[in-house]
């Protein structure tokens, strides 16, 4: 960006409000291992006179745990403005190779995982399961990880068998379900003309077409995007955390089975600190038999991110630094627990990829908050 | 009304502001052809001595009786202008005035156009102006004893100013104790005096004062009336009984304080999650000489090694709605680490800042000395507060530096910031206050009226109205004290003479104006089935006029007749 053009950016982003406290860098979890550094990049735009985002591969480093602008006493929002600048670099076509697959492949087939979309549906095997062609109270979202990846398939099908038990009234799209978009625009492509703004357009107007009530992902990062981005025309998103405390709260599920185990629980950022979703998961978990709910240090708003948003789950990170998931199962390992919780399929994978690298399976499980509800019923 | 009115309308240019967008002595001929004007000036500045002294002149020359000054919104200078004729002779509501700047020339560009809109508003002016009634000038006694709410170091301070004036004064403290949260603090910065020994100096002087009535445990729940002549029902809580006094007073200050910032809205910081975690005031309650340790500093039963202080905790962070500057913070920062680094020698004290404000007497050079005796200051907003085994850790970004670090500590310090009491809106409602946008009681003024309100007769003392320290609180409350008293000394004040006018023939006695009325100022005379107004509390807003159905109540000064000749003009051209 010229200085002029720069300008116009510092000004639109806010970026004049900063005073340079640090808290922004010292708050962002990629700090302590890359030079990933908002408050620096900040000030480069403000007084550099010109800025070249190529010179910033560090960019791609942002898992978009969005802690820096929550915690930004000036509300400048560094996290969006590393975002802004890596649209900068998509429009320019530099964007990572793995990233450039599967960005492809949500745009030929509605899923970033390159796999054909008429197989969406088949995690559902012989469940009862409805299409929401004929309409329904709920619309269950199910996400493209949870769709098509073996190991989050377990969580979709926990959460049917939860929601036939209690007698909900839903239905899914199958096939016709495409990717929400979150991470397509957490990687910068946003904008005018960008494949973001086209899912909005196209998917968002299919999916009004449907009848039903309210609409309840798997995902944290479909629950953020649907919400704030999509017109919904009225109807609420939940995500399933929410909708199981409720269910559980209004007495139509209920647990028998005892689950004799130490339990631990994993804030997904797109939940807890980016939509203050952090009591309804605790809930849900609390309302188990004979589970042992114990936190780690750094729980709720301290949360350590898994550093699998923002399209970094689909990257393979040469960066040799011990990840922030392995950081995580310390921690967990730490308080004694035998299960890690989470509620998000990137999580999920982070911290199962953790468990794996340091050899820890017969140490600690990754499950997700779904499952262990579904297997105390 | 003058049958043959003589008008004299007056143009300004305020310097460019009026004449760049109008032609000002076009509009001065225009007016000066209109029926009932004797003569139509214009002026550069027609505020400045010269600009009334035109006026002055005019109105015995030519023997004037209406005047029309075309300037700027009459909330700047009407007073001005009526002050000049009544020098003249002439009653001060016999003046209008077009305002051809903010409503005119600010507004437009095209010059033509503003011309024109000139000509036509001043043009109605003068039709109003022609018939304008002098009305008489009212003064009421006043009641002259004061009223504080709020018996902290502003109360205290502002009651003893008054009660040393010679009038008698209540003071209204919710607490059992008079001092405030300012009781409660160890030390004053920056001169380490004993804030007990300090405060109790003004406290013991207000409760053995014999002008001086101090009610505890209370709060003042209802009040009516206005500037002199105030009526206030206090409740007093006592072992399970209530209590309501009725008292009267001709001035209020209000000195109801702040509350501390509540650091649980920070989680990051850890306060509520680790005993080593602790809020300013928790502190300073630790080192107190009256404290349990008698002001020695011990945490967990420990001396602690490392302190961490961590500065605008709830201050200058929008994202927890509160932009403002504490303005205190900073200094008791650096008094806090002087008191652990004069109890702790050997502890390793750091305090975590964003920017040092040292602006008071002596301030930066306290700065400078707390800074010498060891303590480490480094630049950065800190990240969150971590446990790390047994101790904690702060990670922060060195600014200076360009490294993170993470500081290991067994005692915390968080600056807590002020907000406002939780009951500071119900305060503004009670006495028809504002608020200003962070939260705090709004001043008439901030630079010429900073402790009177907009409502006459009610004043502010200390933190209600913003963050201060002990020094510009106790400056404040003197201020309020001797604003408050400034109607005692004359013994009348001036109440507005353009009421409510109830005509008791028209008058069907349905009520609906006395519903309508803020002020309470009109109440139904249930014999005869009439309204009657109470001029003195009639603030002019003219409610009561527009709701009458029966066309009974008028406006003086905005008579039907006044103002529609003016709106008549209006269409007209
Ligand atoms: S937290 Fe906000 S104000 Fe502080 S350095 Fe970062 S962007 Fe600037
Ligand atoms: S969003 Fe998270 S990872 Fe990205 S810069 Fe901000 S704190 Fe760092």
């Amino acid at each position: 960006m010229e200085a002029t053009e720069l300008r116009t950016f510092a000004i639109d982003n806010h970026l004049f409000r900063c005073i340079q406290c640090g808290k922004c860098a010292a708050s962002c979890p990629m700090g302590f291992k890359t030079i990933l550094n908002p408050r620096k990049l900040v000030y480069q735009a403000l007084v550099a006179g010109e800025f070249d985002p190529k010179a910033h591969q560090e960019l791609w480093d942002c898992t978009t745990c969005f802690t820096c602008s929550i915690r930004c006493p000036k509300e400048v929002d560094p996290g969006n403005m590393v975002i802004q600048l890596r649209s900068l670099l998509v429009q320019d076509g530099r964007i990572p190779g793995t990233l450039t697959t599967a960005l492809k492949s949500i745009f030929e087939r509605g899923n970033p995982l390159v796999m054909p979309a008429r197989d969406r549906g088949a995690w559902v095997g012989d469940l009862d399961v409805k299409h929401l062609d004929d309409g329904a109270d709920v619309f269950y979202f199910v996400c493209c990880t949870t769709s098509y990846d073996m190991r989050a398939q377990k969580v979709a099908q926990a959460l049917v068998k939860l929601f036939n038990v209690a007698g909900v009234d839903f239905g899914i799209l199958g096939e016709a379900e495409r990717c929400c978009g979150s991470e397509v625009r957490r990687l910068g492509e946003q904008g005018e003309d960008s494949l973001f703004e086209s899912l909005v357009e196209e998917w968002g107007e299919e999916m009004a077409d449907y009848s039903y009530q309210r609409m309840v992902t798997t995902s944290p990062h479909c629950y953020d995007v649907f919400k704030h981005h999509y017109p919904m025309n009225g109807r609420e998103v939940l995500h399933y955390t929410q909708y199981l405390a409720q269910l559980i709260q209004d007495g139509k599920l209920q647990f028998t089975n005892k689950i004799e185990r130490r339990v631990t629980y994993h804030d997904p950022c797109y939940l807890g600190k980016q939509n203050g979703v952090y009591d309804e998961p605790r809930a849900v978990l609390k309302a188990l038999p004979g589970l042992k709910l114990v936190e780690m240090d750094r729980s709720r708003e301290k949360s350590l991110c898994c550093e699998g948003g923002g399209g970094r789950v689909w990257v393979e990170d040469p960066n040799p630094e011990k990840k922030l998931a392995a950081w995580r199962i310390d921690e967990a390992l730490g308080v004694g627990a035998e299960v890690i919780a989470t509620a998000c399929p990137f999580c999920m994978q982070m911290l199962e990829d953790a468990v794996r690298t340091a050899g820890a399976q017969d140490k600690i499980k990754v499950l997700d908050v779904a499952e262990l509800a579904a297997e105390a019923l | 009304m003058a049958r043959n009115p003589k008008i004299g309308v007056y143009i300004c240019h305020c310097g460019i502001n009026i004449s760049n967008t109008v032609d000002v002595a076009a509009v001065r001929d225009y007016v000066a052809t209109l029926p009932g004007v004797a003569v139509a000036r214009d002026y550069t500045y027609m505020c400045s001595d010269p600009g009334q002294g035109l006026i002055v002149e005019d109105i015995g020359a030519h023997d004037l009786d209406r005047v029309v000054v075309s300037a700027c919104s009459p909330r700047m200078h009407e007073l001005t202008f009526r002050n000049a004729i009544v020098g003249a002779g002439l009653n001060p509501y016999c003046l209008d005035i077009a305002n051809i700047r903010e409503q005119c020339s600010w507004v437009h560009k095209d010059r033509d156009e503003g011309t024109a809109k000139a000509k036509a508003l001043v043009a109605s002016a003068v039709a109003r102006a022609a018939l304008l009634e002098p009305l008489e000038t009212r003064e009421v006694g006043v009641i002259k004893s004061g009223l504080v709410v709020g018996g902290g170091v502003a109360g205290v301070q502002a009651a003893l100013d008054m009660a040393r004036a010679g009038f008698p004064v209540t003071v209204v403290e919710m607490a059992d104790h008079l001092g405030g949260r300012a009781m409660d603090l160890s030390h004053t910065y920056p001169l380490m005096e004993r804030a007990d020994d300090l405060l109790g100096q003004i406290v013991g002087a207000l409760e053995i004062h014999p002008r001086a009535t101090i009610l505890l445990n209370s709060r003042l729940v209802d009040v009516s009336g206005y500037v002199g002549n105030f009526e206030a029902t206090v409740q007093t809580h006592d072992n399970g009984t209530v209590t309501d006094h009725k008292l009267r007073a001709g001035a209020i200050v209000i000195a109801t304080g702040f509350d501390p910032f509540d650091a649980r809205l920070k989680p990051e910081y850890g306060y509520g999650q680790y005993p080593e975690v602790m809020t300013a005031l928790e502190f300073e309650a630790l080192v107190s000489p009256n404290g349990p340790t008698g002001g020695r500093v011990v945490v967990n039963g420990r001396e602690p090694q490392q302190v961490v202080f961590i500065q605008c905790v709830g201050s200058r962070d929008r994202s927890v709605g509160n932009p403002y500057c504490s303005r205190v913070c900073c200094m008791y920062t650096a008094k806090q680490a002087h008191l652990v680094q004069q109890s702790l020698p050997q502890a390793q004290v750091t305090v975590l800042y964003m920017d040092v404000r040292a602006h008071g007497k002596g301030f930066e050079e306290y700065y400078d000395l707390v800074r010498e005796t060891g303590i480490n200051y480094r630049r950065g907003n800190p990240a969150e507060v971590l446990r790390r085994g047994d101790r904690l850790v702060v990670r922060a970004e060195d600014t200076f530096a360009g490294e993170f670090v993470d500081l290991e500590a067994d005692l915390v310090v968080l600056a807590t910031g002020m907000v406002p009491r939780a009951e500071t809106a119900e305060v503004a409602h009670l006495l028809k206050l504002s608020q200003s946008a962070d939260g705090f009681l709004l001043e008439a003024h901030p630079k010429l009226r900073p402790v009177e309100t907009a409502s006459d007769g009610i004043f502010l003392a200390g933190c209600v109205q913003g963050p201060k320290d002990i020094t510009d609180t106790i400056a404040q409350a003197k201020a309020a004290a001797i604003s408050a008293m400034i109607p005692f000394a004359r013994g009348m004040v001036k109440v507005e003479s353009a009421t409510c006018l109830v005509d008791e023939d028209l008058c069907a006695g349905c009520g609906m104006c006395e519903e309508i009325c803020p002020y309470g100022a009109l109440r139904l005379d249930t014999h005869l089935g009439k309204m009657r107004a109470n001029v003195v509390l009639c603030k002019g807003c003219g409610a009561c006029s527009a709701t009458c159905p029966s066309d009974a109540i008028t406006l003086q000064h905005f008579t039907p007749r006044q103002v529609m000749a003016q709106v008549d003009v209006l269409l007209s051209v």
